[in-house]
This record gives C-alpha cells, sequence and structure tokens, in this order.
C-alpha cells in the first residue's frame, strides 16, 4: 500500500495511477452529509466503506503486483526516450508466445531509452507494408520476424537501403542475411524439432503423436519433421484447428481413443499442451504430453506433473536481445553473433529447473 | 424497394431503368449529399485530418505511397465486391479465391516447367471459372448467396492447402522468379517506379483504372442500369426484360477476375504464395463496399465509395502504427468506422426514400 505513494514515483511517472477503486470513494464519502445530516450513521457508512475497501485488497498478485514489476523494469529507464525502434511480428492477434516476446522487447526499450513501435499482421504482403511503414517513419532500427521470408526480403531490402539497422527475430533463419539484416536472434526450428526427437528416444517410446494447431504453417512443419528425424520410434502428425479450443480436445481425445498405442503427446505450443492434458484424460489414456514453448499455465501443468517437460525458445530473450541488439547498433555500432544467428533455445523446462522457472513465468516474462 | 433503386446515384443518360426518371432536379448540393460516396468521403478526411494531426510520420510523401499501395491491394478485391453487393448478392469466397488463383498460376508453371504466361492465363480461366461457378448455383438454386459462397470459400479453403502440400509437400508454393515470362509479368503486375525518391507500385494505377471502369459501367451504360436493377429489385427486373441471371453471373466472374489479378500482383511481388493465407479478407472487402455506401440488401452504392473505403483501410491499418499506438486497437477502429459508416448510411437512405 505504502510504496504506491512514494513521492518520488508520483511525481516522476505519471502513468502510475493509484487504483481507481479509492479514487473513486473520497468524493462519495465528501457527498453523504449533504444529503444525510447524521454524524453516526456517516462514521458507520465510513467504516463499511473502509473495511470492504481493506477486504476487496489482494495481498498477492494482480495489477499492483504487475504495476510493481513495470517499475522495476523500469528502474533504468532515465529520461525520455532517444531512439524508436519498431518491432514487427508475425503474430496473429492474442497468442501468448508473443506476449512474452513484446514483453522483453518493452523491458529492453524501457532500459535503453527506446520507443517501440510494435504492429503485427499475419498475412505476408501486410506485414512488408508495415516494414516499409517503418521506414516512412524513419525509425532508428527495426526487429521483424521473417516466417514468410520471400515476402518480407524485399521490404527488409528497402530498409537497409534507407540506412536503417535491421535484426531478424524469431523465425527466417535462412533468410535474414541475405536480406541484409545485421543480427538474428531465433531459434531453429528444426535443431529444436531434432532436440525434442532425441529426448523422446532417451526416454525408452515407440509412438508419439505431433499436434499442428495450425494448417500451413513452415516452422511447426519443421519441429515435427525435426523431431521425427531424430526420433527411434515413429511419428504420426494430427492436424487440429488452433483457434478452436474444444475442438482442439475432442480430435486429440478421438485420436487417443482410436490408436491406445500413443505414448507421447507432442504439442507445438504451451495452450495446446494444457488442453491435451485434458484430453488424455478423457479418453483414458495412459500417454503423457511434452510439448514445445510456454506460458504462465504450462508451467503450473509441467510443476503439477501434468506436462513433462517442454521445448523453450525463451521468447522473453528474442525480444529483449533484438531491442538491446539494435541499441547496441545504433549506439556503439556493435553487432552480436559474428554475423551468425544467434540461438535463444532450445533449452528444455522439466520438473527438476521448474522451481526456478515458475517465478519468472508467473510474472509473465517465461 | 424500387424507391432504392430511384435512389441511385447520378442521373445519366440511360436513366430510364426500371426505377424511373430522377424527377424534378434537384439542387447540386443535395445530389451531392445523396450520392452513396458521400458520407465515406467525410469518415476519409476526418480520420485523413486526425492521423495527420496525431502522425507525424503520416504527414510525409513516402507514407502516403505506402497507405495508397494498401488500399490498392484491397481496393481492387473491393470495388468488383461493391459491384456484386449493388446486385444483390454476396461472396464469401472471394478472399480465399485470390490465393486459389496465385496458387493455380504458380503450380502449373513450375510442375509443367511451362512459361509463366501459360499459367498465369489459366489461373484466369480458373478464376472466372470459380465466379461463374458461385454465380450459376446462387442463380439456379435460388439459395442465398452467403449459403452458396460461404461454401465454395471452406471447399478453397480445403483445396488450396490441400493440393499445396500434396504437390510440394509443403506448404507454400515453389518459386518461379527464374522461369520464362516472370520478367514480363513482373512488370505487368507488380513494378514500382520511384518518383523523387518515393516508391509507386503500379498496382495503384490499376486500382485507379478498375475504379474508372467500375463507375463508368454502372453510371453511364445499360449493364450498369441493369446491376442497380436486379439489387433493387429482382422480380420487376426480370419482369421488365433485365437479364437477371447473366447480370449476376457475371458479377460473380467480375469478382473472380478481380480475385485474379490482385492473385497475381500477390505471386508476383512476393513470389511463393503461402496456401493458407486470404481467409478473412471477404470481410474487409465487404466492410470496404459497406463504408463506401453499398447496401447489404442490394441496389445502392458505387465503385468510388469502395474505393475511399478501401482508403480508409490503407489509413486507419497504417495510420495506428505511424502514430505509434497499439496495434491491438485496429480492429475495434476499424468497427467503430463501419458502424459510423452504416448509420450515415441509413440517414442519407430514408432522406432519399422522403422525396
Amino acid at each position: 500500500m505504502t510504496r504506491r505513494h512514494r513521492p518520488d514515483r508520483a511525481t516522476t511517472r505519471p502513468r502510475l495511477r493509484s487504483s481507481p477503486r479509492r479514487d473513486a470513494s473520497p468524493p462519495r464519502l465528501r457527498s453523504v452529509p449533504r444529503r444525510d445530516a447524521s454524524p453516526p450513521r456517516l462514521r458507520a457508512a465510513l467504516a463499511v466503506v473502509l473495511a470492504v475497501t481493506a477486504a476487496a485488497c489482494s495481498s498477492s498478485g494482480g495489477r499492483e503486483a504487475e504495476e510493481e514489476r513495470e517499475r522495476a523494469a523500469e528502474a533504468g529507464n532515465a529520461g525520455p526516450p532517444q531512439y524508436t525502434v519498431a518491432f514487427v511480428t508475425h503474430e496473429a492477434p492474442g497468442d501468448t508466445f508473443w506476449t512474452i516476446v513484446r514483453a522483453g522487447a518493452e523491458e529492453a526499450a524501457a532500459r535503453h531509452n527506446i520507443e517501440l513501435v510494435y504492429s503485427n499482421d499475419p498475412e505476408g504482403l501486410r506485414q512488408a507494408n508495415l516494414v516499409q511503414n517503418a521506414v516512412d517513419s524513419q525509425v532508428d532500427g527495426i526487429a521483424v520476424t521473417m516466417n514468410k521470408p520471400d515476402a518480407m526480403t524485399p521490404a527488409v531490402q528497402q530498409a537497409v537501403e534507407a540506412g536503417i539497422p535491421v535484426v531478424g527475430v524469431n523465425s527466417g533463419m535462412d533468410a535474414w542475411q541475405n536480406a541484409g539484416a545485421i543480427m538474428f536472434f531465433g531459434q531453429d526450428e528444426t535443431i529444436a524439432g531434432q532436440a525434442a526427437g532425441e529426448r523422446l528416444s532417451e526416454e525408452g517410446v515407440s509412438s508419439v503423436l505431433c499436434v499442428l494447431h495450425e494448417q500451413g504453417s513452415v516452422s511447426l512443419e519443421a519441429r515435427c519433421d525435426g523431431a521425427a528425424s531424430t526420433f527411434t520410434g515413429t511419428i504420426e502428425k494430427l492436424y487440429v484447428d488452433g483457434t478452436n479450443m474444444p475442438s482442439v480436445r475432442s480430435t486429440i481425445q478421438a485420436k487417443l481413443a482410436e490408436d491406445p498405442g500413443i505414448e507421447r503427446v507432442l504439442t507445438l505450443g504451451a495452450p495446446f499442451a494444457v488442453t491435451a492434458v485434458q484430453s488424455v484424460a478423457d479418453a483414458g489414456s495412459a500417454a503423457q504430453v511434452v510439448t514445445f514453448d510456454t506460458n504462465a499455465e504450462l508451467v503450473a501443468a509441467i510443476e503439477a506433473g501434468d506436462v513433462l517437460w517442454a521445448v523453450d525458445q525463451q521468447p522473453y530473450l528474442q525480444g529483449y536481445l533484438a531491442v538491446s541488439g539494435l541499441w547496441l547498433q545504433i549506439t556503439n555500432g556493435n553487432d552480436i553473433g559474428g554475423g551468425e544467428a544467434v540461438l535463444t533455445g532450445p533449452s528444455f523446462i522439466t520438473s527438476e529447473n521448474i522451481d526456478a522457472i515458475a517465478e519468472y513465468a508467473q510474472r509473465g516474462t517465461r | 424497394m424500387s424507391d432504392v433503386v430511384e435512389a441511385r446515384p447520378g442521373p445519366g443518360p440511360a436513366g430510364t431503368g426500371p426505377g424511373g426518371d430522377d424527377g424534378p432536379r434537384r439542387s447540386m448540393l443535395r445530389q451531392l449529399f445523396l450520392r452513396p460516396e458521400t458520407g465515406s468521403l467525410v469518415g476519409a478526411v476526418v480520420i485523413f485530418v486526425l492521423f495527420f494531426v496525431v502522425a507525424g510520420p503520416f504527414r510525409r510523401v513516402e507514407s502516403f505511397a505506402t497507405i495508397t499501395y494498401e488500399a490498392s491491394v484491397l481496393g481492387i478485391m473491393a470495388v468488383a465486391v461493391a459491384l456484386l453487393m449493388i446486385g444483390g448478392e454476396f461472396d464469401l469466397s472471394a478472399g480465399v479465391a485470390v490465393t486459389t488463383s496465385a496458387i493455380t498460376a504458380a503450380e502449373l508453371s513450375y510442375q509443367l516447367t511451362l512459361n509463366v504466361w501459360v499459367g498465369v492465363i489459366a489461373a484466369l480461366a480458373v478464376s472466372l471459372a470459380i465466379g461463374w461457378f458461385n454465380g450459376y448455383l446462387v442463380v439456379r438454386t435460388g439459395l442465398p448467396s452467403f449459403l452458396v459462397t460461404l461454401g465454395t470459400f471452406l471447399m478453397l479453403q480445403g483445396v488450396n492447402l490441400a493440393v499445396t502440400r500434396q504437390i510440394t509437400g509443403t506448404v507454400s508454393t515453389q518459386r518461379i522468379s527464374d522461369m520464362d515470362g516472370f520478367g514480363s509479368l513482373e512488370a505487368i503486375f507488380a513494378s514500382e517506379w520511384d518518383i523523387g525518391g518515393v516508391r509507386f507500385r503500379t498496382v495503384i494505377l490499376w486500382w485507379l483504372l478498375f475504379v474508372a471502369v467500375a463507375t463508368w459501367v454502372l453510371l453511364r451504360t445499360r449493364v450498369g442500369n441493369w446491376i442497380f436493377a436486379v439489387g433493387g429489385n429482382e422480380a420487376s427486373a426480370r419482369a421488365v426484360g433485365v437479364p437477371v441471371a447473366k447480370v449476376k453471373i457475371g458479377l460473380y466472374m467480375a469478382v473472380g477476375f478481380a480475385a485474379w489479378f490482385v492473385g497475381m500482383h500477390l505471386l508476383f511481388s512476393l513470389q511463393t504464395v503461402q496456401a493458407g493465407e486470404g481467409v478473412g479478407n471477404e470481410f474487409q472487402y465487404i466492410i470496404a463496399a459497406v463504408i463506401g455506401g453499398c447496401l447489404l440488401t442490394g441496389g445502392y452504392g458505387s465503385a468510388i465509395g469502395a474505393a475511399i473505403g478501401a482508403f480508409i483501410f490503407g489509413m486507419t491499418r497504417q495510420g495506428i502504427v505511424y502514430a505509434g499506438w497499439n496495434p491491438d486497437w485496429y480492429m475495434t477502429f476499424l468497427g467503430a468506422m463501419l458502424i459510423l459508416a452504416t448509420l450515415t448510411n441509413l440517414y442519407v437512405k430514408k432522406l432519399a426514400a422522403r422525396r
């Protein structure tokens, strides 16, 4: 409670609002005596309001905890933004993965006095237009995902010609150098898939179901194919409609019921792993769920033992490094990686290292 | 519904359609006010001024080129869809039909190692055939076009993915930029030119041309009268001898042609095509047409309005980023625009009906 009223905060950070609950109450109280002049009832009303307000406060989590994190993140921020960086992704709006990437980018921006302009479009042509938009805006640096390399390459080249440093993020491992980007931060999906396949082999299982939550995604296919290339058993692909969770749940359940021999369900995104756990329970199958990527719910599921492990490509790192890398380039001419891609994954999250990570996941950075 | 037909824009020499005469001459100002695109023009000016004030980069000529380009790719489809909507029908398959066309051209050329021109012309045939199929089913069965084209939409979406994966083993087409004919086709569909350091794209000119042609057809030809009549009141249009079936099938084929054109632009500017793209764009075409003054019930609207609608799309999508706002709000902004535009149209329609 007290930390919110620290005077230095109140003066230096206008964005930091005190809770609307209590902003609203004083005027209401002041108006009470005018309508009703009996002081005992006023006092009683005041007591009730105070009691309710106190009881309504949560001692942990919530907006307050979030604001505390923001303050911590902006601790190094000492003045108005000096540079503008555009962050252009192929995010289909509302994916937890990109929330984490963005959190990393925003923290780095805050630390380096950078104004971050985030934009996204899943369609290649429109994403390319957003890069052009950044060039028009004469930003100081551009971080871009090159999920559709052919669509993005000309736009990135335009930016480079305009003298704007560009870094690749997340996808486009094969294309960023050719397009003229100076750094790349991401995970090679095939290598990540291979790591998953090796781990599955070590576990001694022979039948795995790979669940693809999107028809027509090159990077998802690369994960399944990578896993298949190093896995000693058989991997079967199952396509589900990732925008429709109930359908994902029933499709996986039906597949598990049809083939009781399946020992592992490998999902390619955290939300789908959590759903797959339910499908396994519905089908009464003995299969266990493993997955790519993480979010807060998934970390809880690993803690609870519902999900065995997750391949983590550290999305926070991708956002953070991309913006920091641009800052280093702009201010000091540095480049990270010596002309090669900087791999942010794969690393594994298992029951062994989950304790350390759970805390970070809770605040939305893992 | 004949009052709606009567309220169609512009007098025109061929203004003796089924709706009857224009009656007494209205004042210039009133005529201008009653045009379908007026509401969208006001909206466009307001949005332009808004972003011009709040977003520094928006004021640059380069930004204008980017916005116009964004608008043109959407706008070519929106113009065809607007004609179709004036004719009283929908096409939900229009979004994925663009991708279908691009995949057809790319895969046919690549797999059979043909000159790319052959693939492009074959893709035109396929696109027109899809349009014809939609139109024929709508006309022959009398089913709502919403349902018929929803079916085509789903089928094409499946075909795009299934065929691409079957042939290529992946979900995007192979690069065809090193094949014969690519260069000349690229010049037609996806070339760029430089004016004082600002890049403009040919597709913008094509868009303006298509808008001009569509406007001329609507306002100055017998076919234009037919389109308004068919959309306004199909039964009476048929009674006065308008070839309703031909008009509707023709309109669907026009959408097919536009889908082909945009598909070719995508193919020759991106070189490869992602099989899953295009889903959801059909609504953007419809939204652009509605913002531009088209009625969902048909019989009213304009091609220029659809172009302005597309321009509003481009300004909004890019303007939010130029202004540094969170793009999560884009859809909210667009939804508010749509409702405002619809209310304006309703108001104008009431005024028109009162005459």
